[in-house]
């Protein structure tokens, strides 16, 4: 059962052989990564601008399929490392620390200040007190809205601080009423309506009583978890009928369609709602809103970053490129070509994008804590058991107490008292 | 002395040749069916994420019959496990509704080559095709079956979202190619049907249900056998719909084992390499049943000859 590599490895080191071919004179550092094309323009154009300063380093990327990346990275991190490999921040780069495949990056975080330039990302990057990743992008999850489906429905358009959360459930009433989904949407994949859930657990219990929660420590049956299940209750009757049967692009639909109120996303949906017709003037983003008040605000950002492999063979070079990644300046200039923020809290915001400025002001003034997302902070079994629950209480809200009983069950089994 | 020594050597030819015509198959046999299923077996022992540390170790822990006991007490499993039990029940209907088809096509009228083609379609078209097909078909707010159930009922149903009607809604969506597959192995078996016995039965009064029981079906009971096992392999090993339609959802309703063996070890949320295997195995124990059985049919017929 030891030393199995596949075919597809061994023919992506024939390939990386052959172009190094041309650059003899200069120190390589490789790098696999997963970007869509518009991401892998902004990532080529910060490699051309890091050579220019760097003349003797010679920055070689092999991108992947975003999906096929996810079993490739297994495969390559033994058999033939790259120098710098993509991936995500918090739990999801547990495994591969544990197994030794990516390198302690302490010391690039001490020499470049990054604790201080970085600080929301501190804990994200952190595993056992050693800093694993270079975070360098994250995006903001928050409500998004349709302004003519709240004057449609004669409710008040939410300022940019939003609203209650009784003044949000009064206004749901009023959809409803209208016949519009207060809330849309498609959680076909799961994932969706956990960013729902976290947010009522984030904003009931705070941000530390979420962590405890992904991490295992909490207990189902316990009267904090039974407060969040009441507050998920009182929104479920309000959610899109039939969301465990469609897509998130297609509750997207719903919400340009005017069908649907609000949209609980992260910030990469702008690009559809935009995509589907919607212009600045009728798309709206407010942070969730307040539930138990006097909590300080914690918001959902996953972070992707980059990290340094143990295999690399030239970490020195690598270690570099990680510095320059970090940096205020080359964030800036990927973050503005991809729509997303920035985690160096010096870098710069395209002032004419509206979320993204409302996105990077919800972030820097969230007191609370930054949460990577349910499937990114719990173990990734845990991960699937949970958002598994929530899909089925938002479908069967009777079924509470079974829900909870087997969630319950499998904390147990997975992480033994 | 002569004669003794070349009986020797026929002998011996006659033992080493079929050796040697089976060989490539048996080598073939032994890497691509044989290895991994000890590979698996061996697998289903371990707690193992997939990884290779930096020196290329395997980083698995032996369990022994851990992963099998975690099987026991999980609820996905169980529910994996009733619902191929619902598949192989149900898409044995693909039997009666394929032969109805095929003698319903077995005559000869003008383009009746067309409409058997037309029937076969379903089958000619791949799996993933059928299960997008079906999932518009059950859309919410759009789909075929939803409106129309909304404008009998008043009220639609997503089949898709509905925890108690996604397998069945799964399984319709698998017979329609499975019926086709069942109708073709009819109609070459109808076309071995003898004229003579027909015609003697005829001359006997007998016609209608009768006709059919006791004087076609038993010469078509090759092709029965052939459709029996394509239908218990295919219900078992259904998988693509499952995966297209659903991802196991919604909350893991619609999972049969397979499905559930790939999230584990290969899904975004598995990687549970040695559960996976787990799975597999004890989908492999469920289908020996059905092959040892088939098996065994077949050489009891071999030996009757």
């Amino acid at each position: 059962m030891v030393h199995k590599l596949t075919g597809a490895v061994t023919l992506g080191a024939a390939l990386m052989l052959s172009t190094s071919a041309f650059a003899q004179d200069k120190r390589v550092v490789t790098w696999n990564a997963d970007y869509d094309p518009i991401p892998l323009a902004a990532a080529e154009a910060l490699i051309a601008d890091f050579e220019a300063a760097n003349p003797d380093i010679d920055v070689q990327m092999t991108n992947f399929d975003h999906e096929a990346y996810k079993n490739a990275i297994r495969n390559f991190l033994t058999a033939n490392p790259p120098d710098l490999a993509n991936w995500y921040a918090a739990n999801r780069m547990r495994p591969f620390v544990e197994a030794g495949l990516f390198a302690d990056i302490s010391d690039v975080w001490e020499q470049n200040g990054l604790k201080d330039s970085l600080s929301s990302s501190v804990l994200s990057s952190t595993i056992d007190g050693k800093q694993y990743a270079i975070p360098y992008t994250y995006y903001q999850w928050g409500i998004y809205y349709n302004r003519d489906a709240y004057k449609a429905a004669g409710v008040e358009v939410p300022g940019p601080e939003g609203v209650t959360w009784d003044q949000f459930l009064a206004n749901c009433e009023k959809f409803k009423a209208a016949g519009i989904d207060c809330v849309t949407t498609g959680s076909s994949a799961l994932w969706p309506v956990a960013g729902i859930f976290d947010y009522i657990s984030m904003r009931t219990n705070g941000y530390q009583f979420h962590s405890d929660l992904a991490a295992g420590k909490i207990s189902w049956t316990s009267p904090e978890v039974a407060a969040v299940f009441d507050n998920f209750g009182k929104l479920q009757p309000y959610v899109t009928a039939n969301h465990a049967a469609i897509d998130w692009q297609d509750a997207a639909a719903l919400l340009v369609q005017g069908k649907a109120a609000n949209y609980v996303m992260g910030n990469f949906a702008v690009g559809v709602f935009k995509e589907g017709g919607m212009t600045n003037d009728n798309l709206g983003f407010m942070v969730f809103p307040e539930i138990t008040s006097g909590i300080p605000r914690a918001e959902e950002a996953p972070t992707d970053t980059i990290h340094l492999t143990s295999g690399a063979k030239n970490p020195e070079d690598a270690k570099k490129f990680l510095a320059y990644m970090a940096s205020a300046e080359a964030q800036s200039k990927w973050n503005t070509a991809v729509g997303q923020l920035p985690t160096n809290k010096n870098a710069t915001v395209p002032a004419d994008d509206p979320f993204l400025v409302a996105g990077f002001e919800a972030l820097s003034t969230a007191t609370g804590g930054i949460a990577q997302f349910w499937d990114r902070d719990a173990d990734a079994e845990y991960a699937k058991v949970g958002m598994e629950g929530f899909q089925q209480f938002l479908v069967q809200p009777d079924q509470r107490e079974a829900i909870l009983a087997r969630l319950e069950q499998a904390r147990l089994r997975l992480y033994p008292q | 002395m002569a004669e003794a020594a070349s009986t020797r050597r026929r002998w011996t030819q006659r033992t080493v040749a079929p050796w040697l015509f089976l060989a490539p198959g048996l080598a073939m046999f032994t890497v691509y069916v044989l290895w991994p299923i000890v590979e698996s077996v061996t697998l289903s022992f371990y707690d193992w994420n997939g990884l290779y540390d930096r020196d290329g170790n395997f980083t698995g822990r032996f369990v022994g019959m851990g992963n099998y006991r975690e099987l026991m007490s999980d609820p996905a499993f169980t529910t994996s496990l009733w619902n191929n039990l619902k598949w192989l029940v149900l898409y044995m209907l693909a039997l009666p509704a394929g032969l109805f088809i095929a003698i319903f096509l077995n005559q000869t009228v003008r383009g009746i080559r067309l409409y058997k083609s037309l029937f076969f379609f379903p089958f000619v078209i791949s799996q993933v095709v059928v299960g997008l097909i079906f999932s518009w078909f059950y859309a919410p707010n759009f789909g075929l079956f939803y409106k129309l159930i909304e404008s009998i009922t008043g009220q639609g149903v997503a089949v898709l979202a509905d925890p108690d009607l996604v397998t069945y809604g799964i399984i319709a969506a698998g017979l329609w190619p499975q019926i086709a597959y069942v109708m073709i192995l009819y109609l070459t078996g109808l076309n071995n049907v003898a004229p003579d016995q027909i015609e003697a039965a005829r001359l006997d009064g007998a016609k209608g249900w009768r006709m059919l029981w006791y004087v076609v079906l038993p010469q078509l009971r090759p092709a029965t056998f052939i459709a029996v096992i394509v239908t218990v392999i295919g219900a078992l090993r259904s998988f693509d719909l499952v995966s297209i339609m659903t991802n196991g959802g919604p909350f893991g309703s619609s999972r049969v084992l397979s499905y559930y063996m790939f999230e584990m070890a290969l899904g975004e949320y598995g990687f549970r390499m040695g559960y996976g295997a787990a799975i597999a195995v004890v989908l492999f124990l469920i289908m020996m049943v059905f092959i040892s059985g088939f098996i065994w049919k077949m050489w009891r017929d071999e030996r009757e000859r």
